[in-house]
């Protein structure tokens, strides 16, 4: 190979560079863990882990049923029937949003712009 | 043992084929976000054709009265911003000259002369605002003719405002949480750059209550009912007076009507 001195240590510098995201944190010494929630007693509205990862498109498809459809209530497969609202029926249960919201969209990087407009009932 | 043909193999492979496929169709039809029954434990209010009769005479013995504004404003975290600029209304008082101004004249009855009349959305049948909208944030509801909003949606373009012949729409120029006096927690309040106007209170309708102004009038000057229902409190009253409606050549069919 003609110049393996410059285009060695080139590469070697190019895959670092590229790769810097995989190592830099544990090499900063720094061992994110996702936060771990605390659960309230009772039933959710859905299945936890089906509300981990789509709590989101449920309150999306919540929020247009209510405002477009004007179906403004949702049976549990428990039988109960609870109100689709954010700060009634999921703040209800889930009385902290710093402790339960806030500290996993913190982690995520997300910035959901619900409470832009919905109050958080004092004290939550 | 019977002999397998390759018919039978076939068939037995294609069966099995299927038993696969079905899994995730089944898995797909598991996960749905479950749907919502129509039966909400309080009873709503329901009707065709939401309509609005406001009997002037009535508010107007009330000089200066503002509770129904108030009960509104107070209802749905209404910023008070205290100039007219920045202003957000959903429900206010305007001299009869210009709320109506196609109907007074010179010698126009002293009772109605540069008296306020009581202004709201008018939850047209044939709404420009919602013609006018790009993003059907504003929407008229066909099952009883409110005129609704979506903050949701609104991109805060203000063509709605522009169409709206009535001034019934406002803009959040600024902020408007840190402009309300007590906040509601059971009403959101809205951000900077949406427009917002009167709903009839269909948050309250569907609660089986009547609309904050209506309730909260000292001198009962406005009835709200169905106007399609023949014997609602609204059509004998239009049927016994004269009643007028803002701007009627337009063509908007407003569904505020007022006895003068």
């Amino acid at each position: 190979m003609y110049d393996a001195k410059y285009i060695v240590p080139g590469l070697a510098l190019f895959l670092g560079i590229v790769t810097l995201p995989l190592w830099y944190n544990p090499l900063a010494g720094r061992t994110d863990q996702p936060p771990v929630l605390e659960y309230p007693e009772g039933q959710c509205v859905v299945a936890k882990p089906l509300m981990k990862g789509q709590h989101m498109q449920i309150l999306n498809a919540w929020r247009n049923e209510v405002v477009r459809e004007d179906s403004r209530y949702y049976v549990h497969p428990d039988g109960t029937t609870r109100e689709k609202s954010l700060t009634g029926t999921c703040l209800g249960c889930h009385e902290d949003k710093a402790e339960f919201c806030d500290r996993c969209h913190d982690y995520a990087g997300v910035k959901p712009y619900c409470f832009d407009c919905h109050i958080v009932p004092e004290g939550k | 043992m019977a002999k397998t043909t390759r018919r039978g193999f076939l068939k037995v492979a294609g069966a099995a084929a299927i038993g696969l496929g079905a899994r995730p169709v089944l898995d797909a039809i598991a996960s749905r976000v479950p749907q919502a029954v129509p039966v909400p434990p309080a009873p709503a209010l329901t009707a065709r054709r939401w309509a609005m009769v406001v009997d002037t005479r009535r508010c107007l013995r009330e000089r200066g009265c503002r509770e129904c504004v108030a009960a509104c404003h107070s209802k749905h975290n209404v910023p008070d911003f205290g100039n007219p600029k920045d202003e957000v209304k959903w429900i206010w008082k305007e001299d009869f000259e210009h709320a109506f101004p196609d109907e007074g004249h010179e010698f126009q009855a002293a009772e109605l002369r540069g008296q306020d009349m009581l202004l709201l959305c008018n939850h047209c049948d044939s709404p420009p605002c919602v013609r006018v909208c790009p993003t059907q944030a504003t929407w008229r509801r066909e099952s009883d003719g409110l005129v609704m909003m979506d903050m949701h949606r609104c991109i805060g373009c203000r063509y709605c405002m522009a169409a709206c012949p009535y001034g019934s729409r406002s803009f959040n120029w600024r902020d408007p949480r840190t402009h309300i006096a007590r906040i509601d927690e059971t009403y959101p309040t809205r951000t900077r750059g949406v427009v917002e106007k009167c709903t009839f209170c269909e948050e309250r309708l569907s609660r089986g209550l009547m609309p904050a102004c209506v309730e909260a009038c000292p001198a009962r000057a406005m009835a709200f009912g169905d106007l399609e229902d023949a014997g609602s409190e609204v059509r004998v009253l239009l049927a016994s007076h004269v009643s007028i409606r803002r701007r009627q050549g337009l063509g908007t069919q407003p569904e505020v009507y007022y006895l003068v």
